[in-house]
């Protein structure tokens, strides 16, 4: 685990005195750059201390300190620990940062979000738009002053419902009766809709070159979604075409933008969990797993040991199942309706029913606290988990193998189609088994371990080629290393107690900062939290891999035909309710 | 109306041609027909989703119901179900897709979140329930309801169709009939219900005067 101490380690402050500053606030790490040395500091950090992978970009709204702060976390795909650097601009508009997208091209769509979010222009960034919003709309949600329309308090637990426990309806107390909030003077009949010309304007456009004897073409702009079948939920794309080659493609997302960040910091830290679950929908347990460890970071508190074996059980069977629903859903993308997925639906039903039989609920587990998980797993399920381990699922895996790989149509469609390379991955901060499949040996659970992956005998899944068949063939090692961590947990597991904390409704965590991630099925899952002692969290960020990893999608397809961007979105193993939060 | 008694036509048959004969009534004929073969729009938006795919696998097997075939067009589909969070951005398309959905046509709202905005009704880019916009036949309850419950739903609605009239129902009435068409959203600086234009207008213009006063 990532102490302050080790962060230090690289002395930043040394390299750039009078423009970096060490991070002195209590339980804070990291160090504080100049905002007109930002660019500079950042191609240090990745070209002289070797940190290539910049995952994380977020804004904090210091509101009584008057201070806008973007915090960046970067890593190396090496492995070890990161380092955060901040930026701390006045909190007044316009504030401005200078984009760091030549460095790291991975931050663009976490750059927009956080002009979309918090209103922080990023200077030199090609295409700034809102990204979870829509043009047009009013303010910037994340700051502090910013209130939603159904607001009620500050913080939860709200006072109408607590411990009174009356029951209002947010309607009531909203003059437009509605979730809805317009400036004042706003008169709905004389608004101009926006037409998105913005967004035509950022794609690429083709024209039209006279060349003598060839025919005269002209490029079509396609869109597709929200409503399309393939796009794996309410993802809309908007394609520049040259007959059937891509030439331009823009990513139009926030269709399921349910707010979690902002929900997230009027909540107490508890209450979190629940809405955790509902980001990447396949995998809860990995989602509650990622937010537990951020929070026990925080508090310092140790995990009771068969908690950890528990937790680790749960998050690599929803690991297999989910690989097992992409290689279904991958089939389904290519043409291949319904059956593959049929039988990768068979396999997930028998883990949820372990998941159910655990927690109560087969998709929205709940299941981890802060300290341990909610409920102890009782023999049968043990059994159950065992029997599925070391009997079915390989023999299952087996099977799909047999059945797909030996068909021809599907091995024509995927070898030889380039995803990325390494060096465009980590540029884009791609992470998970898309980063592997490329030939980079980076796996969290071996480069930065958590919870108790130090003590299983697995290998990291690579391949190396970084086209379509690796990224395919990479899913069936991962549920191959997965199942050996389980059998090893399986045997491993001891009895006691399953919580090292007292149950509580508010947990006390004391002021500070922590960057928790874990290997989630589809990448790095990670958590920002800033706490300020008080019982809800300060800052509540979630850094989604789908909505990082999909950073890349415009350089994958630039050049392909437009059937295969089906499979290659795919390839990415998006899930909009974690892409959009 | 009592479900029996729907096919008791108070006509007796004659015993030798029992067996080759039977007597409905066009109401109930032309009931079972649509009920059994209901075909939902090939349309997820969150969570639900998921367990809406779930239901249609070999476990709980939704084709039971005639209720397999999603389409992904609206030109040819009977049944919307709205599988998740209403979202405002989201909100135009899935109006835009009802308003393209041929009659006879039903909504089935899945889940807490379709039904009422569910844990994220608070959030700002969220619709607080479909049924702000369109007519809703059926809540299921969950969140996310299990294939169970989904099905139990989808039976409800099967139990409504049964009840239909072909004298009553809003399609074949002429004068009545409006298209059922609901007008547009546009995203302005929030989700503006044109049909509330002038209440909106009145109340910004409410809200100006209060602030300066």
């Amino acid at each position: 685990m990532a102490t302050a101490l080790q962060t230090q380690t690289v002395d930043l402050v040394a390299r750039f005195p009078a423009i970096v500053t060490a991070d002195a606030r209590s339980g804070y790490t990291g160090f504080i750059v100049n905002k007109e040395n930002l660019v500079e500091v950042a191609t240090a950090v990745r070209d002289e201390f070797g940190f290539d992978l910049l995952t994380a970009v977020t804004g904090v709204d210091y509101i009584a300190e008057n201070k806008m702060e973007v915090v960046y976390h970067a890593y190396k795909t090496i492995g070890g620990t990161g380092l955060a650097f901040k930026v701390q601009v006045e909190r007044v508009d316009p504030i401005e940062v200078p984009s760091l997208i030549n460095i790291w091209a991975g931050v663009d769509f976490q750059e927009r979000e956080a002009w979309d979010l918090y209103g922080i222009k990023f200077t030199g960034h090609p295409d700034l738009r809102r990204i979870l919003m829509w043009e047009g709309y009013e303010g910037h949600p994340l700051r502090k002053d910013w209130k939603e329309p159904f607001f009620e308090e500050e913080t939860k637990p709200f006072k109408s419902r607590w411990p009174e426990g009356k029951h209002t309806f947010s309607e009531e107390k909203n003059p437009f009766r509605d979730n809805l909030n317009f400036p004042k003077d706003f008169d709905p009949e004389k608004y101009i809709v926006n037409k998105e010309e913005d967004l035509y304007a950022s794609l690429e456009r083709y024209t039209t070159k006279d060349v003598e004897g060839s025919m005269k073409t002209d490029h079509i702009v396609v869109n597709m979604g929200p409503h399309h079948p393939s796009t794996h939920g309410v993802l809309r794309v908007a394609v520049t075409l040259d007959g059937e080659t891509i030439i331009g493609l823009k990513p139009v997302m926030g269709y399921l933008h349910r707010n979690h960040d902002k929900i997230g910091e009027r909540n107490t830290y508890l209450q979190n969990i629940p809405y955790t679950d509902r980001l990447d929908y396949f995998n809860s347990m990995s989602n509650n797993f990622g937010y537990a460890i951020t929070v026990e970071k925080l508090m310092n508190i140790q995990v009771a040991e068969r908690a950890e074996y528990i937790r680790v059980i749960m998050a690599e069977l929803s690991r297999v199942q989910n690989h097992l629903i992409f290689i279904g859903m991958l089939m389904n993308d290519l043409g291949a309706m319904y059956t593959p997925s049929l039988y990768a639906f068979e396999e997930r039903e028998l883990i949820l029913d372990i998941f159910e039989a655990v927690s109560g609920a087969r998709m929205m587990c709940n299941y981890f606290r802060f300290g341990g998980v909610v409920r102890d797993v009782p023999d049968f399920a043990l059994k159950k988990i065992h029997d599925l381990v070391t009997d079915r699922l390989p023999a299952k895996t087996d099977e799909m193998e047999r059945f797909l790989n030996e068909n021809e149509i599907l091995m024509a469609r995927l070898k030889g189609i380039h995803v990325l390379n390494a060096e465009e991955a980590i540029n884009y901060s791609v992470t998970g088994p898309v980063l592997r499949a490329t030939g980079v040996p980076y796996d969290l659970r071996r480069a930065d371990p958590y919870s108790i992956y130090d003590r299983f005998d697995f290998d990291v899944a690579v391949r190396h080629n970084g086209d379509m068949m690796d990224n395919y063939l990479i899913r069936f090692d991962e549920i191959r290393q997965s199942l050996r961590i389980l059998e090893q947990a399986l045997k491993q597991i001891p009895q006691g107690p399953i919580n090292s904390q007292k149950p509580a409704y508010q947990v006390r965590v004391p002021a500070g900062e922590a960057y928790g991630r874990i290997e989630s099925p589809k990448g790095e899952l990670g958590f920002y939290v800033v706490s300020n002692g008080k019982p809800n969290p300060y800052r509540y960020h979630v850094r989604p891999a789908s909505f990082v990893n999909l950073t890349a999608i415009e350089s994958i397809c630039r050049g392909t035909k437009i059937a295969d961007f089906v499979a290659l979105l795919a390839m990415l193993d998006i899930v909009m309710g974690e892409l959009d939060r | 109306m009592d479900y029996e008694k729907l096919s008791l036509p108070n006509y007796n048959i004659p015993d030798d041609i029992q067996n080759a004969v039977a007597i409905t009534t066009l109401d109930r004929l032309y009931n079972w027909g649509r009920r059994s073969s209901v075909w939902p729009l090939m349309f997820g938006l969150a969570c639900c989703a998921i367990e809406m795919i779930a239901a249609q696998t070999a476990r709980y097997d939704l084709a039971r119901f005639g209720m397999e075939v999603m389409r992904p067009t609206p030109r040819q589909a009977d049944m919307m179900l709205v599988s998740g969070t209403v979202t405002k951005k989201m909100l135009p398309s899935i109006i835009r897709l009802y308003n393209q959905m041929p009659e006879p046509k039903y909504v089935v709202a899945m889940g807490a979140c379709a039904s009422s905005g569910g844990p994220f009704k608070e959030g700002y880019n969220v619709v607080a329930g479909i049924d702000k916009f369109l007519p809703v036949d059926v809540y299921i309850p969950g969140c996310p309801p299990t294939p169970q419950a989904l099905i139990a739903g989808l039976i409800k609605l099967q139990e409504k169709i049964d009840k239909e009239s072909i004298k009553t129902v809003r399609w074949y009435n002429k004068e009545k009939f409006d298209g059922n068409y609901v007008p547009m959203p546009i995203l302005g600086p929030d989700l503006i219900d044109v049909r509330r234009n002038a209440e909106i207008r009145d109340i910004a213009s409410a809200k100006a005067t209060q602030e300066s006063a």
